[in-house]
C-alpha cells in the first residue's frame, strides 16, 4: 500500500491489474495450502479410526460365534475351530507385569543416577546409550533371547530358582516344572530389558524438569541426595513418572517378535512361569498367515482388537498423565 | 540447651540418614552398570555372531534353500524398496500434518485431539498395524504385496513425522514469523520458505529416526509383504524383506539360515545404530550453532 502512495500517479492500470493478479495467485497458494496441511491432520484420525474399524469388521465373525465368552475361554482349536482369548490375554498381562515389576526401579534408579550423581561428563555418552538400547529393533532382541538368553537361563537360573524356591508353598508353584528355557519368565526378563530404556529416558526428562530452587532449598535445610530425590524430586514428578511407567507399559504389551521368538506358543493357562505360553501378539506372529478358515482368522482379528483396546487405554492414561506434569511445569 | 538435643554427625539418627543415602547410591550405580550390561553384552553377541557371516556373497548372493550356503540380496533390496516407499509415502502426510499442528492450528480443538490420537499411534503396537493394512489392502485384493509392506510401514513413519516437524516448528522463534508477514508474506510462503528451512535439520533428523524405528519392524510385514524366496521388485506381488527373513531363518532348524539370520541382525542392528546417530549428530549440531 505504502508503495502505491509513495509512486502515486504512476501506478498504471496495467501495473494495478498484474498486482492483484499476484496477490490472487498468493491468496489461492495459501489457501490451497492450508487446505492441504487440514487434510492430513484429519489424516491422522482417519487412520486410528480406520485401524478401528477395520479390527472391529474382521472381528465380527469371531465374536459373533463366542461371543462374550471368547474373553473367558482357554480352548484354542483350529480343528473343532473353537476359539478362547484367555490364555493370550493370561500370557500378555503376566509377561508386562514381569517386565514391569523389573524395569520400573532399575529404571528410577538409572534416572536418579542420571540426575542427580552421574558425573557432567558421562552424563550425556551414558544417556545417549540408554537410547540407543531403546532404538534396537526388537527381533534383534527375539534372536539374542532364543540363542543366548533361553539357553543361559535354562542351565544356571531356571535349576537355581526350582531349587530356591522348590520348598516355599506360594513359590514352588510359581516355579516348578522342567526348566524348558523358553517360556513366560524368558519372555518376561526380555521384555523387561526392552521396556528398561523407555522408562529410564522418560524418568529422567521428568527429573530435569523439576525447578533447581526446590532441589536447593531441600539441600539447603541438610538433606541428603537420597532425600532430595525421595521427597523432593518424586513427589514432584509422580505424574510424569506414573506416565512413563503407562508409555512402557504400552510398549510392553504390544510387544511382537521379541516374545514371539521366546513365550513357546502353548495356549494354556499355567501358574507356572517357567511353562511356555503365549501373548496377544505373538498368537498372531505366529499362526495369522498359517489360518485357514475364516473364523480361525477372525479369532486372531478379534486378539488383536483386544490388544489394540487395552494398549489404547493405557496409552491413553499415560498421555494425559504427562499433559498434567507438563502444565504443571511449564 | 544442652548439645543431646542437636542431631550431631555422630547421632544415631544422621549415621542412619547417611547410610540410606549410600546405599541408595549404591544401588543407582548397580542399575546403570545393569542397564549398561545389557547393552554391551546384546551388542557383543550379535557383532561375534554376525561378524563371521558377513562376506560379499552376503550382499550378491540369493536367500539360499534349506541347507545350502547364499546370501541375502534379495532381502535386503525388498527392504530397502519397502523403506524407501514407506518413507514416499508416510513423509509427506506428516510433515503437512505437522505443519497444521504447529502454524495454523496451533491452539484449535483439532490440533489437541490430533495430538492426542498421533501420540496414540506413535506407540500403537505395530502387529495392529499389520492386521489393519491386512484387513484393507492383503484381503481384499486377495494376495500379499510388497505395497502393502510399503503401507503399512508408511502408517508407522507418519505419527514419527508429525511428532519431530510440530515440535521442531514450534522451535522456530515467531519473530521470524512476525518479520515475514511485516513485508507482506502470505502464511503458506512463510511456512515454505522461512519456517521449513529453519527447522530442516530437525525436520530430517525426524525422518531418519522414522526411518530406523521401521527398518527393523517385522510385525507388521509378517502378513502384509509376507516373504519370497527368489528376487523380485514386482510390488504387488509378495517381497522378501531382511527382519522377515531373519525370523523365518532364526526358527528354522538349520545352521546356514540361523548362521544368515545373525548377520542380517547385525546388518540391521549397524543400520539402525548409524541412522540414529546421524540424526542425533544433525540437532546436536543445529543446537550448538
Amino acid at each position: 500500500m505504502s508503495d502505491m502512495t509513495l509512486k502515486g500517479a504512476t501506478v498504471t492500470a496495467a501495473e494495478a491489474a498484474s498486482r492483484s493478479a499476484v496477490l490472487k495467485r498468493l491468496r489461492l497458494t495459501d489457501t490451497i495450502f492450508h487446505g492441504l496441511t487440514r487434510v492430513a491432520a484429519l489424516a491422522v484420525l482417519v487412520l486410528l479410526s480406520g485401524v478401528i474399524i477395520a479390527l472391529v469388521i474382521g472381528a465380527a465373525p469371531a465374536l459373533g460365534t463366542f461371543g462374550f465368552s471368547f474373553l473367558f475361554d482357554e480352548s484354542w482349536n483350529p480343528v473343532t475351530e473353537k476359539f478362547g482369548a484367555l490364555a493370550p490375554i493370561y500370557g500378555t498381562l503376566v509377561t508386562s507385569a514381569i517386565a514391569m515389576l523389573i524395569a520400573v526401579p532399575v529404571g528410577l534408579m538409572i534416572a536418579f543416577f542420571l540426575t542427580e550423581l552421574c558425573p557432567m561428563v558421562l552424563r550425556r555418552p551414558i544417556g545417549i546409550a540408554i537410547e540407543l538400547l531403546a532404538g534396537i529393533p526388537s527381533i534383534i532382541y527375539g534372536i539374542w533371547g532364543l540363542f543366548v538368553f533361553a539357553p543361559f537361563l535354562q542351565q544356571y537360573v531356571q535349576p537355581f530358582l526350582i531349587d530356591a524356591f522348590g520348598s516355599i508353598p506360594v513359590l514352588s508353584t510359581l516355579f516348578q516344572g522342567p526348566p524348558y528355557g523358553i517360556g513366560m519368565l524368558t519372555a518376561g526378563l526380555i521384555l523387561a530389558i526392552m521396556v528398561l530404556p523407555f522408562v529410564t529416558s522418560i524418568s529422567r526428562d521428568v527429573f530435569d524438569a523439576v525447578p533447581p530452587v526446590l532441589k536447593e532449598a531441600a539441600y539447603g535445610v541438610g538433606c541428603t541426595t537420597w532425600e532430595v530425590f525421595r521427597y523432593v524430586v518424586l513427589p514432584f514428578t509422580r505424574v510424569g513418572v506414573i506416565g512413563g511407567f503407562m508409555l512402557g507399559l504400552g510398549r510392553a504389551l504390544g510387544e511382537t517378535m521379541a516374545v514371539t521368538f521366546v513365550i513357546g506358543n502353548a495356549h494354556h493357562v499355567s501358574a507356572s512361569l517357567f511353562a511356555p505360553g503365549t501373548t496377544i501378539s505373538a498368537s498372531i506372529a505366529n499362526e495369522f498367515t498359517e489360518a485357514v478358515g475364516d473364523i480361525y482368522t477372525s479369532s486372531l482379528v478379534a486378539l488383536g482388537l483386544i490388544l489394540f483396546f487395552i494398549t489404547f487405554i493405557v496409552l491413553a492414561i499415560a498421555r494425559y498423565m504427562l499433559m498434567r506434569l507438563q502444565q504443571r511445569v511449564g | 540447651m544442652t548439645n543431646t538435643t542437636i542431631a550431631t554427625a555422630s547421632s544415631p539418627l544422621y549415621s542412619g540418614r547417611r547410610r540410606r543415602n549410600a546405599i541408595a547410591k549404591t544401588l543407582a550405580w548397580i542399575a546403570t552398570a545393569f542397564g549398561l550390561g545389557w547393552l554391551i553384552l546384546i551388542l557383543g553377541v550379535l557383532l561375534y555372531q554376525g561378524i563371521g557371516g558377513l562376506s560379499l556373497s552376503v550382499f550378491t548372493e540369493m536367500t539360499p534353500p534349506p541347507g545350502a550356503a547364499g546370501g541375502l540380496l534379495n532381502a535386503i533390496v525388498g527392504s530397502l524398496i519397502i523403506t524407501v516407499l514407506a518413507v514416499l509415502i508416510g513423509t509427506p502426510i506428516g510433515i503437512l500434518a505437522g505443519t497444521y499442528l504447529a502454524e495454523y492450528g496451533r491452539h484449535d480443538k483439532l490440533s489437541s485431539v490430533v495430538r492426542f490420537i498421533n501420540d496414540i499411534l506413535l506407540s500403537a503396537p505395530s502387529i495392529v498395524i499389520g492386521l489393519f493394512v491386512y484387513e484393507i489392502m492383503v484381503a481384499p485384493m486377495g494376495h500379499f504385496s510388497g505395497w502393502a509392506g510399503a503401507v503399512a510401514l508408511a502408517v508407522i513413519v507418519i505419527p514419527v513425522v508429525v511428532r519431530t516437524t510440530e515440535d521442531m516448528l514450534t522451535l522456530v522463534p515467531d519473530t521470524l514469523r512476525e518479520a515475514a508477514a511485516s513485508i507482506g508474506l502470505p502464511r503458506a510462503l512463510m511456512i515454505m520458505r522461512i519456517a521449513y528451512r529453519a527447522a530442516r535439520a530437525g525436520i530430517v533428523t525426524g525422518i531418519l529416526l522414522a526411518v530406523a524405528r521401521i527398518s527393523g519392524e517385522t510385525a507388521p510385514l509378517l502378513f502384509t509383504a509376507l516373504n519370497n524366496q527368489f528376487f523380485s521388485v514386482n510390488m504387488s506381488q509378495p517381497m522378501p524383506s531382511l527382519p522377515v527373513v531373519i525370523f523365518q531363518f532364526a526358527l528354522s532348524p538349520y545352521e546356514e539360515w540361523q548362521k544368515l539370520a545373525w548377520t542380517g541382525a547385525l546388518l540391521i542392528t549397524i543400520t539402525v545404530l548409524a541412522l540414529s546417530v546421524i540424526a542425533r549428530s544433525l540437532t546436536a549440531s543445529r543446537k550448538s550453532s
